[in-house]
């Protein structure tokens, strides 16, 4: 298809680079430099989207960030993609393959376009809510069918082939926009030395600047724009990001930028001359010493009847698409207009050769230059008047245009119907505030120029505004604004500015605008055919007049009642319009009415932008112990706990986990097993005060551990609550080396530092971190001992060596430490050498294991085997709500400890005190071959009816093999005094578990096997 | 995100190097058991929640693994200062000298 539209000139496009895309299954074409939505415009593709709610066909309106409509979806496959996308911020590129989200069967010919026709009236703000109240139970299926109804698009279901990155900046100044404004005070900040980093959205730098027909020094603005460049990319502390947006202002002058580096290129990013793919798209985090907001001003459109058919556009997207793309979207224009600024289309149409049916201007009298050229180039005016009508349905055929008194809101006499297939309307300009706003920032109303200015920083945000954002919007002032800006950033950042050259604008004469956001009807608001605020969300000025008679008088109420503001443009053209009518049918002024705050981000921003590198097997950090090779050699399964790669368990060929745990099991109860138990948190901890400290954290004593010795420590929180357990070795008198549980290690860390720190900062003791400079291998079982002196020589007899204390010597040629504790209840050695002795050690003992049936063994086992002892694991077992005496562990509570030790005053308050609190017991399952799983509820009488009355939960649950039968942990009511009573699980599928309370040791009670 | 000027390090670094642990000034009874469960339980559970100033603890948890204080708007998300433990701080609301802040 030819390309209709297009003039035979100009623009800044390359027309030597053809390029061929999709719509919606139809090929175009179009050039390099395009956006899509210059393309779609070239090859007169008027409907892109139908409507919301509404169903309505819809154009393109705008060509830059604030485009309502022109929301595709991108992808020419299922993993590339991508919803949401503004056709008007997306550059063409060969191969692009574009679909409008909704209409079906298709765009031109919508079924669901009866909805709008017909039951227009009958969907009202809040339709949804009023209608789909009732029942409640049906709300699902509506929703489904609503949500395929309105549709911007959907996620893929493949996984995306890109990569996308992060990187952390620091300037002094980061400039906010290039267009004019941005560019002067970029240069003024670079001349004085200052790092520099200026960011736009656009594909080019320059902003209006590109597209303006205005001149600088006599020549085409563009061509200063390319000299201002050619200025900063030779300054090293410069910074430039095209195609970069600036989408956040956070706290403390935080900003984030969404860069996209080859979504130009292609819907895949290209390999770059490494060969490697190269990142997509990049978020910038910038910590900026100043900002200059050079954001520049979206044009108002006006709001008036049937304003949404395609071939209704903004003035000066009008002009952008002329100018910059050759792009003509019309033969016919008829202009709408309440300032001189907009008169801009009406020359570069009459420039493009093309006609102009009529201006309607809602001035009496405009005699500002442009308005005169426009007079002097024989283009009809009507003045005091406005469109009040658009004629057509899928393009716009006609305009309606009536002589109007603004002030009192009414049409004055019939007027007149003018043939057009363009209508071009401007209702002013509304600087850009978001960023502004994003910290709180309230925007505030100037009359002179009818329009929301940013509020200021106050220091939150250290931010200087220029250009049209600043209320500044003549090109010469714009200028010398931007530079004074930058000047100014420079110097509150440290540097000194210089004075430079500017270029010069040829001065010209502008009158002031009227105010005028809804334009009169014959009919009543209520009444006329719809009038559009926001286009996206198809909220009319009939349905805010509507929310305000319902009683939504705050701005933020209105909003949410109409849905203005809430689509992907975040109501960027329809806002003001939008409080304006409100105000006004309120009987308030704007400022009165206030507006809607932004919130980041500015334009929407990809998941993959916002993911990062931190995804797949980079997603969080993985931590290895130092056997991990030999673990993966030998076929280990692994457990995630916290972020370290545990072996779980080492099923040999054929076995499941479950015959592998009980294998494992056996072999620790009957031969040695050995665990790799490097990821145990390990403290070091020295200083003279160390066991007073250790008396003051701990709940039992410590002051009688003898060197040589270890003891097992719980620790509580002050309100009496178990949080980690472990044993701490007595290394030398003002020495130990405290274990945390795995996961806990950096929690307890920074505990015993706060209490250190703000506490008890006379106590001279200091803790580090060891947990990865030691590697732990435990072995244990009956054979354990026989099989250690094959490779010490450290006497290893129970007279020499008895349980709770450690052994320095040598194991397997190197330093070790020994520590004789048992987590399994067996006869158990830990030895600790230095993590980089640890793989030759370990091959060691797994050789001279052979001869003793030494099997490794995984976390699973261990959990079994030291749940068969009743040893507690905390998180799992407890869960921050039970205290020692809830665990029966009264006996590690030093309650006659002189000092007030961290928990003590907790579990003597009233509540812990009490006797039917849900205390730790063991559960024998009546049938042995069940196993309760864990976190089933208890209940004590099974044949109560629905809400049963739950008395405790299971904890740990497990097959024994040494036992031959299932076993449970359980917090259950009065558990310690309900030995031998009934309790039982009723189970989702309905069947219910009987347990018997018993005993938490299972095996071994009288703890001997650990002894011999 | 915010920018904290840790007072051991005497550097400006970004918030993800930090936690935040909890209003300031929570001295630990020197006398716990001497506690009603009422005062035991205003020791433990209850904290200001002002709209205004406030005197936060913080760690440097990446950095120096320091605790220190930090005076913050928590409307504005300012902060005002940071100093050391131990130290009384510089920046206050009216009130909240009239009442005396502790150390």
């Amino acid at each position: 298809m030819s390309q209709v539209n297009r003039l035979p000139g100009g623009g800044r496009i390359d027309r030597s680079q053809p390029l061929t895309f999709t719509f919606n299954g139809q090929t175009y074409q179009g050039y390099a430099g395009d956006t899509l939505a210059a393309a779609l415009l070239a090859n007169g593709v008027d409907v892109v989207g139908r409507s919301f709610k509404y169903s309505r066909p819809r154009g393109i309106v705008a060509a830059g960030a604030e485009e309502p409509n022109a929301v595709l979806q991108l992808g020419s496959c299922e993993a590339a993609q991508v919803p949401n996308v503004r056709a008007t911020q997306q550059a063409l590129f060969n191969g692009l393959v574009a679909r409008s989200t909704n209409g079906w069967p298709s765009v031109d010919t919508d079924l669901m376009a009866l909805v709008g026709k017909v039951g227009g009236k009958l969907m009202p703000p809040g339709f949804y809510y009023k209608t789909f109240m009732y029942p409640q139970s049906l709300w699902l299926t509506y929703e489904k069918y609503i949500r395929k109804a309105a549709g911007l698009g959907r996620a893929p279901t493949e996984r995306d082939p890109d990569i996308y990155d992060h990187v952390n900046r620091h300037c002094d100044v980061l400039v906010v926009g290039a267009g004019p404004a941005g560019l002067a005070a970029a240069l003024a900040a670079a001349r004085s030395g200052a790092r520099v980093i200026l960011a736009d959205e656009q594909e080019e730098f320059g902003g209006s600047l590109l597209d303006t027909r205005e001149t600088l020094d006599g020549q085409p603005a563009a061509e200063w724009v390319a000299k201002a460049l050619a200025e900063l990319e030779k300054m090293p502390e410069v910074t430039l990001l095209p195609r970069a947006t600036v989408n956040g202002y956070h706290d403390h002058n935080f900003l984030t930028i969404h860069q996209r580096l080859t979504d130009h290129l292609g819907e895949v990013a290209p390999l770059g001359a490494n060969g490697v793919r190269q990142a997509r798209q990049r978020i910038h985090r910038v910590r900026a010493k100043r900002v200059v907001l050079a954001t520049g001003a979206h044009e108002r459109p006006l709001v008036y009847a049937n304003n949404d058919v395609p071939g209704n556009m903004l003035a000066g997207a009008v002009s952008t698409y002329l100018r910059r793309y050759a792009v003509a979207p019309g033969r016919r224009l008829v202009l709408s207009t309440n300032n001189d600024y907009a008169y801009r289309v009406v020359l570069d149409w009459l420039d493009a050769g093309l006609e102009v049916a009529a201006v309607a201007d809602a001035r009496s009298n405009p005699q500002g230059d442009w308005v005169n050229e426009a007079r002097r180039r024989g283009v009809r005016i009507l003045t005091g008047s406005a469109v009040v009508e658009c004629l057509g349905s899928k393009r716009v055929s006609g305009a309606r245009i009536c002589a109007i008194d603004a002030q009192a809101g009414k049409v004055v006499g019939t007027g007149e119907r003018i043939d057009c297939d363009l209508i071009a309307s401007s209702g002013g300009y509304s600087p850009v505030v978001h960023l502004a706003s994003h910290l709180g920032g309230r925007p505030q109303w100037r009359e002179d120029i009818l329009a929301f200015v940013p509020g200021p920083g106050n220091g939150v945000q250290l931010r200087i505004d220029a250009g049209a954002v600043n209320g500044v919007f003549s090109l010469g002032e714009v200028l010398t604004d931007g530079y004074r800006a930058g000047a100014q950033a420079a110097e509150e950042a440290g540097f000194k500015a210089v004075d430079g050259s500017l270029p010069k604008a040829e001065a010209r004469r502008e009158e002031a605008t009227v105010a005028l956001f809804l334009v009169p009807h014959d009919k009543p608001t209520s009444r006329a055919p719809k009038q559009f605020v926001d286009l996206q969300n198809d909220v009319t000025a009939a349905g805010i007049e509507l929310a305000v008679r319902e009683g939504f008088e705050s701005v933020e109420h209105v909003k949410r009642y109409t849905a203005l503001g809430f689509g992907t443009d975040q109501g960027k053209l329809g806002n003001i319009n939008g409080l304006a009518i409100a105000a006004r049918a309120l009987g308030i002024s704007i400022p009165q009415m206030g507006t809607t705050m932004f919130r980041p981000n500015y334009t929407p921003v990809t998941f993959g932008a916002v993911t990062g590198r931190h995804c797949g097997h980079l997603f969080e950090p993985k931590r290895y112990t130092a056997l991990h090779r030999w673990h993966l050699e030998n076929g280990a399964e692994f457990e995630d706990v916290g972020q370290w790669k545990r072996p779980w368990y080492f099923p040999k060929p054929g076995e499941d986990m479950h015959a592998a745990v009980a294998r494992e099991c056996l072999a620790v109860r009957n031969a040695v097993g050995i665990l790799d138990a490097s990821t145990l948190g390990k403290i070091d901890i020295q200083g003279p005060d160390a066991r007073e400290f250790l008396n003051r954290v701990y709940t039992n004593a410590w002051t009688k551990l003898d060197v040589g010795k270890a003891r097992y420590g719980l620790m509580c929180k002050e309100d009496g609550m178990v949080f980690d357990d472990g044993v701490t070795a007595c290394l030398g008198d003002n020495h130990f080396l405290m274990t945390t549980t795995t996961g806990g290690a950096a929690r307890v860390l920074e505990w015993l530092e706060l209490y250190h720190q703000t506490e008890w900062p006379e106590l001279k003791v200091y803790f580090t971190s060891v947990t990865d400079h030691w590697a732990t291998m435990t072995l244990s079982g009956p054979n354990s001992r026989k099989l250690l002196a094959e490779v010490t020589d450290i006497d290893l007899s129970n007279e020499a060596f008895p349980f709770m204390s450690w052994k320095e010597g040598q194991v397997g040629g190197v330093p070790a430490r020994v520590f004789r504790i048992s987590f399994t209840g067996e006869l158990s050695y830990e030895i600790n050498v230095q993590a980089d002795y640890a793989m030759g050690v370990w091959e060691q003992l797994i050789e001279a294991g052979q001869r003793y049936g030494l099997t490794p063994y995984g976390t699973e086992t261990m959990h079994v085997l030291r749940a068969e002892k009743g040893f507690i694991i905390v998180g799992q077992d407890t869960d921050g709500s039970v205290t020692p005496d809830d665990l029966n562990m009264g006996w590690c509570v030093g309650r006659n400890k002189p000092f007030s030790w961290i928990g003590r005053r907790g579990m003597n308050r009233a509540d812990c005190l009490r006797e039917d609190r849900k205390q730790l017991v063991g559960l024998k399952p009546v049938n042995p071959n069940q196993v309760l799983p864990e976190g089933a509820q208890l209940v004590f009488d099974p044949r109560q009816s629905i809400p049963m009355q739950m008395v405790g939960h299971v904890t740990s649950s497990y097959r024994s093999a040494a036992l031959g039968c299932s076993i449970a942990l359980a917090l259950v009511k009065g558990g310690l005094k309900r030995m031998g009573e009934r309790v039982f699980a009723p189970l989702a599928d309905g069947s219910v578990i009987e347990a018997e309370i018993c005993s938490s040791v299972f095996y071994d009670p009288k703890g001997e096997r650990q002894n011999v | 995100m915010l920018h904290i000027f840790c007072p051991h390090c005497g550097e400006q670094r970004s918030e993800e190097e930090f936690h935040a642990k909890g209003q300031a000034h929570i001295a630990r009874p020197l006398d716990p058991d001497a506690c009603t469960d009422e005062e035991w339980g205003e020791y433990m559970f209850f904290r200001d929640n002002p709209r205004g100033l406030h005197h936060e603890l913080w760690v440097h948890s990446a950095g120096c693994r320091k605790y220190f204080n930090v005076t913050r708007h928590t409307v504005t998300y300012e902060i005002l200062e940071t100093y050391k433990i131990g130290e009384r701080p510089g920046v206050s609301e009216k009130k909240a000298v009239e009442q005396g802040v502790p150390a």
